[in-house]
């Protein structure tokens, strides 16, 4: 049988939020965010907020910015969804590989791409990590081994493998993390890569950001199981439920597989539980969920956990907090004033980029 | 000169190759430890070990998309589909992964897979193992795609697709594995994108590729005894087209027939008739003839089989409409 994770509580044991007998509220789980203020300090935690902060602003930003007409085509907003993301970046080192879904804009800025870079890419500009040319879901840079940014549903499932794969092949001491959601796990090419990575024992970790929707779809009504983890049990690989809604939980749920990965050269499957609070894409208004849903998830909010939590521990004030998102504000005004003012791509870059400029030089 | 077959000539270049670069490897169904559904890969998995040559599970578009995922990132995979019936399967990875990673990555990356292996029909294998699919190929750019129709043609452009930094799809012809043909000793490589004169002569240029190329030269020799010189160009390369040796041919001989070994509606044989009535209007003594497979799902029966598929007589009949001759 597969190895469970069990460092971890799985997250259905945990409600969003429960009372102490003092009356005060605990919104993550203790044992997690006592080990993060132990291992990673407090300085470190700080950072994380920010850039869960500096995501959901983002993305506040860019949805300004399409309802403006600026960024135009598909847009999927991460808002709600932040902690994974950070928990990614966080628990990889720079040398580790990402390839993403289309829902790639706050993972492209954890993994270290410039937030100018990212919106100059949903503005289609030349500044844009992609030059312009990939567009909001096709977000790119070699250099930060960030591989896109993925259109086709699942599509971006073996090519993580792939990567992984070489890392193998050329003994790189290099983690891929390969990123789904709850509608792309019944594609059979992920089926199809869960068994080669396994069998072949690639240092991957497979993440399904489960916020429950695929696009219009709650998951019941196109999935066979309740719990997506067991998929793992089919293939012999190790699973694990992670609670997505709170940092700590993300971060050391994660951190286990890519350790699993580098220590070992296996594959994990995890199941992250989250919630996306915009639509699918600016386009959808979300009708298939129920107002009352909403407001409960949103109550949840991950980053207002986080936040309170800094406060009730201490670690920073409620001023100190908001001095941040201050900042944070003007930084995201920085970057869309960054995307205004950066050129389209001049029109000879039209034909550029379709194969190698490569003469006949074979030697 | 030395005669090996086209699976030889295959096998020759792939062993060439992995010896040359670390970075190549081979991957598909039966590759290693069966050595080859048709043999092209026998004695690899002894040469060069699993690492290099790998069997996979029954999965065509997860192993086409994990080698397009390992060459994202440098290595240089080929890929070999057990026939291009079964890379449908991989169509979705193979057009909107690797064909369309450079452009979307605005040049960051380039993707040097080739996914190879053979296409056509092959006798009697009924209507899903029978196709010539490439066009599904030729339509996509960022795509290269070759199909080579002698065992000389077949070593040097398999050698030159797997050291392109482009992806490259390599059909080869399952009917003509066996086919013999003079290989040289020595080390070559053959440019992807160039056209070559199989068959000189000063009447009617036939365009045409991979087995159809020996339908054709047998047609030619028919219609030489009538007095008929056709000259026989292989396209060999059909994305990159070599338009300059199209026109260099139609130029002399002022009338074209392109064959295909496809069915006609929408298919590269279409493209290409399409192009030399544009491009070569003035050149040109009689409409292009084309010759294709009958717009038929292929049958089993032994009888009917033939039926579908451009034979000498057809050619001979296209060339002398072409010629204006009864």
């Amino acid at each position: 049988m597969p190895a469970k994770i069990t460092a971890t509580d799985s997250p259905s044991k945990a409600p969003a939020s429960r009372k102490k007998s003092n009356g005060t509220t605990v919104w993550l789980d203790a044992k997690s965010a006592a080990r993060a203020r132990k291992e990673l300090g407090d300085d470190k935690i700080v950072e994380m907020y920010r850039s869960m902060l500096h995501m959901r602003r983002f993305e506040e930003q860019a949805g300004r910015a399409y309802q403006m007409g600026k960024i135009k085509g598909f847009c999927h907003l991460y808002i709600g969804q932040e902690p994974v993301a950070v928990a990614c970046a966080e628990a990889t080192e720079e040398r580790d590989y990402m390839v993403c879904a289309y829902r790639d804009h706050a993972h492209a800025i954890a993994k270290g791409i410039t937030a100018d870079a990212v919106m100059a890419e949903l503005y289609g500009k030349v500044d844009g990590c992609s030059r312009g040319k990939g567009g909001s879901m096709h977000l790119f840079d070699v250099d930060k081994k960030f591989y896109g940014g993925w259109g086709i549903v699942g599509g971006q499932i073996p090519t993580a493998a792939g990567v992984a794969f070489a890392a193998k092949y050329r003994d790189e001491d290099a983690v891929t993390l390969g990123l789904l959601g709850d509608g792309s796990i019944h594609q059979g090419v992920v089926h199809e890569t869960f068994n080669m990575a396994q069998l072949w024992s690639l240092p991957i970790v497979f993440i399904i950001e489960n916020n429950r929707y695929a696009m219009g779809t709650e998951m019941h009504r196109a999935s066979s199981v309740s719990d997506l983890s067991v998929i793992a049990d089919a293939y012999g690989m190790a699973s694990a439920n992670i609670d997505g809604k709170d940092i700590f939980h993300a971060y050391y749920g994660i951190k286990e597989a890519v350790e699993r990965a580098r220590a070992e050269s296996k594959p994990t499957l995890l199941n992250i539980d989250t919630y996306r609070f915009r639509g699918h894409s600016m386009s959808d208004p979300a009708t298939y969920r129920t107002k009352e849903e909403l407001e409960a998830e949103m109550a949840g909010d991950p980053i207002i956990r986080l936040q309170n939590w800094l406060v009730e521990s201490k670690i920073r004030t409620l001023e100190e907090i908001e001095a941040f998102d201050v900042e944070i504000k003007a930084d995201v005004k920085a970057s869309l004033k960054f995307a205004e003012e950066s050129p389209q791509p001049d029109e000879s870059e039209h034909e550029q980029h379709i194969y190698v400029d490569w003469s006949w030089d074979i030697e | 000169m030395r005669k090996l077959a086209y699976r030889q000539a295959l096998n020759e270049a792939l062993a060439e190759e992995l010896a040359r670069d670390e970075d190549v490897f081979l991957m598909g169904e039966e590759v290693a430890e069966y050595n080859g559904a048709y043999k092209v890969s026998v004695g690899l998995l002894d040469k060069f070990g699993p690492k290099r040559v790998i069997d996979t599970p029954i999965t065509e578009a997860g192993f086409a998309g994990i080698g397009i995922g390992a060459a994202m990132v440098g290595l240089k995979p080929v890929i070999e589909m057990m026939t291009f019936n079964f890379a449908v399967l991989a169509l979705d990875q193979i057009m909107n992964t690797a064909a369309k990673m450079r452009y979307m990555s605005g040049g960051q990356l380039s993707c040097p897979i080739v996914i190879r292996g053979p296409g056509g029909a092959a006798g009697h294998l009924g209507a899903q193992h029978s196709q010539s699919l490439e066009q599904q190929y030729v339509h996509i750019p960022g795509l290269k795609v070759v199909m080579p129709s002698t065992p000389y043609d077949a070593k040097g452009l398999l050698k030159s697709a797997i050291r392109d930094p482009d992806p490259v799809v390599f059909i080869e012809s399952e009917l003509m594995y066996g086919w013999e043909g003079e290989v040289p000793e020595e080390e070559y490589l053959i440019p992807i994108g160039k056209a070559d004169v199989k068959r000189e002569g000063t009447d009617c240029t036939i365009l045409t590729w991979s087995r159809m190329v020996h339908v054709a030269l047998g047609a030619a020799e028919t219609l030489a005894e009538q007095g008929i010189s056709v000259e026989v160009v292989d396209l060999r390369s059909l994305r990159p087209l070599d338009k300059e040796a199209i026109r260099e041919s139609v130029k002399k001989t002022n009338r074209a027939v392109v064959i295909e070994e496809a069915w006609g509606w929408a298919s590269v044989g279409a493209s290409v008739a399409e192009f030399v009535s544009r491009d070569l209007f003035d050149f040109l003594d009689a409409p292009v003839g084309r010759l294709h497979q009958r717009e038929i799902p292929m049958p089993y029966a032994y009888n009917l089989e033939p039926l579908n598929l451009p034979n000498e007589q057809w050619v001979i009949d296209a060339v002398k409409r072409a010629c204006y001759v009864d």
